[in-house]
């Protein structure tokens, strides 16, 4: 299967977790569904959105985006996120990066939904209806005040996609350190995974790879598209492209600037440039 | 002020802050993307002696996690985390942050990123220094149109600290969450009285001596172009450029 193949399993109108760009998000799988014109995503930034999430965003393929924030980095706003709320095309879902996390962990528990500290006092949890306040029920015994603290629903996304380094022989990904990768494939209903490469034999047996495995039960299928994480960097194998994200940055803050982006980079799958693989 | 030796005193101003014997101490500081002045004052009080553990989320190699993402927030909400950074594309006089934009909810004025972690962090951590370089009539406002995460939280709700200061590119203010109220502490070199109040948005007090903020002593400015900078280049190589005048490209070398 390639990253094409892949994309085309996510059908218009489907709930896609997505994660930000210092965290393997997919940059060739995103360029993918913009080449197969998806509509009407309901993207989750899990926590934070980016180069992904604008591109998608710009190309007219989300209707919804739950987030904590969008940003470029260094690069600064996301403009083509800036641009589809300010003319009412995208409906943004505020919240914060820790009740995502927490909403991923009570689905992975498979329990309806997990308390929070924090939060109280931000007009987030007044635009979040789906939120819900209590007292805490385990207060010590004899404690005078009541003790509010928040309730997050459970969040199972229809599909999450990332990018991970290797995949072998059972369908088990390595993402290394980026454990975040693994509560939200736990989450998911969905995980479509690209990969760097395919390695022999199973991770799961060698345990110098093990921790940072992702086991196949979780996978729903896999792609292999070499630097698919493009502009966005792989662990140690190769870094973040702070040029091109400039770049895109740049052409993306008008329509006809994005057009040709998509021209240059997503019309046809595009390498990354030789300065960025120089590390590998 | 060129814009090098302003950096290298918004810094000192910063390490003051951390290392502040009246404060809760900073035994494990977080320190967020793009925040390379509050980095380097976090490294600047370290390397003066301070026991400080120093985790910076966005080290492109060597993070300081291993449970992704959801760690920081972990260990925050256990408490451990004793001081964090947050700015605010609007700040308000009781402290308030707006990440969400002006105008209508969810920001259909002008749109900024987002509240990222805030409205947990602002309540969870021990303390928190607010840093804003732009201080303008725009920035800290009356009372934010939004509210990202609360200056101050109502009586019987779960909090550990608040704002210890805010720090801009003219003064620091400290905060006083009694009263929820900033009071000017001390003014950066050019900056009188009356410009600031000019250029603040809310309201504060203002204190009959008020200090010039100070720069780095020549011992500090020669640790930050030193070992500082060592520490700064793989995770801010541009910062590093324009501050100290190094590359990485020259660092690897």
């Amino acid at each position: 299967m390639d990253v094409d193949a892949l994309a085309a399993l996510v059908p218009d109108g489907a709930q896609l977790a997505l994660v930000p760009d210092n965290s393997l998000s997919p940059g060739a799988f995103a360029r993918a569904l913009v080449r197969r014109g998806v509509r009407d995503l309901r993207l989750v930034g899990v926590p934070v959105a980016g180069y992904a999430t604008d591109l998608l965003i710009g190309a007219g393929c989300v209707a919804e985006l739950e987030t904590s924030a969008v940003t470029l980095g260094e690069a600064g706003m996301a403009p083509r996120f800036a641009a589809a709320l300010a003319a009412g095309r995208l409906r943004v879902v505020d919240t914060t990066c820790p009740a995502m996390h927490t909403r991923l962990q009570a689905a992975e528990k498979g329990v309806p939904f997990m308390p929070l500290r924090g939060v109280l006092g931000s007009d987030l949890v007044a635009h979040r209806p789906d939120w819900k306040v209590i007292d805490n029920p385990f207060q010590p015994r004899g404690a005078e005040a009541a003790d509010p603290i928040l309730l997050l629903p459970a969040l199972s996304p229809e599909f999450a996609a990332f990018h991970a380094a290797m995949a072998d022989e059972e369908g088990n990904v390595w993402v290394g350190r980026r454990r975040e990768l693994a509560t939200l494939a736990h989450a998911a209903q969905r995980s479509l995974v690209t990969v760097e490469r395919r390695v022999p034999g199973n991770m799961l047996e060698d345990e110098r790879l093990a921790p940072g495995v992702i086991a196949a039960v979780y996978v729903s299928a896999i792609a292999v598209a070499r630097h698919g994480a493009w502009p966005i960097g792989l662990l140690d194998e190769y870094g973040y492209d702070a040029a091109h994200i400039d770049l895109y940055a740049k052409l993306a803050r008008s329509e006809p600037g994005f057009a040709e982006y998509c021209a240059r980079f997503v019309a046809a799958p595009t390498e990354p440039p030789a300065t960025i693989l120089a590390a590998e | 002020m060129n814009g090098k030796s302003n950096e290298l005193l918004l810094i000192a101003a910063i390490a003051r802050l951390i290392a502040d014997p009246a404060a809760h101490p900073a035994r494990h500081v977080a320190v967020g993307a793009a925040s390379p002045i509050p980095a380097a004052a976090c490294w600047l009080a370290k390397m003066q002696g301070a026991d400080i553990r120093l985790s910076l989320l966005h080290r492109p190699r060597g993070n300081p996690f291993s449970e992704g993402t959801r760690e920081l927030f972990d260990l925050a909400g256990q408490g451990r985390i004793d001081l964090f950074f947050l700015g605010g594309g609007q700040i308000d006089g009781a402290a308030n942050i707006n990440l969400i934009g002006t105008g209508a909810w969810p920001g259909t004025g002008v749109r900024f990123p987002g509240s990222f972690g805030s409205a947990f962090m602002y309540l969870t951590v021990h303390r928190t220094i607010l840093f804003r370089e732009e201080h303008s009539a725009r920035v800290l406002v009356p009372r934010v149109d939004h509210v990202s995460a609360p200056g101050i939280s109502s009586p019987g709700t779960f909090r550990r600290g608040h704002a210890q200061a805010l720090v801009t590119g003219r003064c620091v203010f400290r905060f006083d969450p009694t009263r929820a109220r900033f009071s000017l502490a001390s003014l950066h070199p050019g900056e009188t009285r009356e410009t600031v109040r000019a250029a603040t948005g809310f309201d504060y007090d203002e204190p009959a001596d008020i200090a010039t903020t100070a720069g780095p002593t020549e011992a500090q400015a020669a640790t930050l172009a030193g070992p500082v900078c060592d520490a700064m280049i793989e995770t801010y190589p541009d910062f590093c450029r324009r501050v100290w005048g190094r590359g990485a490209k020259e660092e690897a070398a």
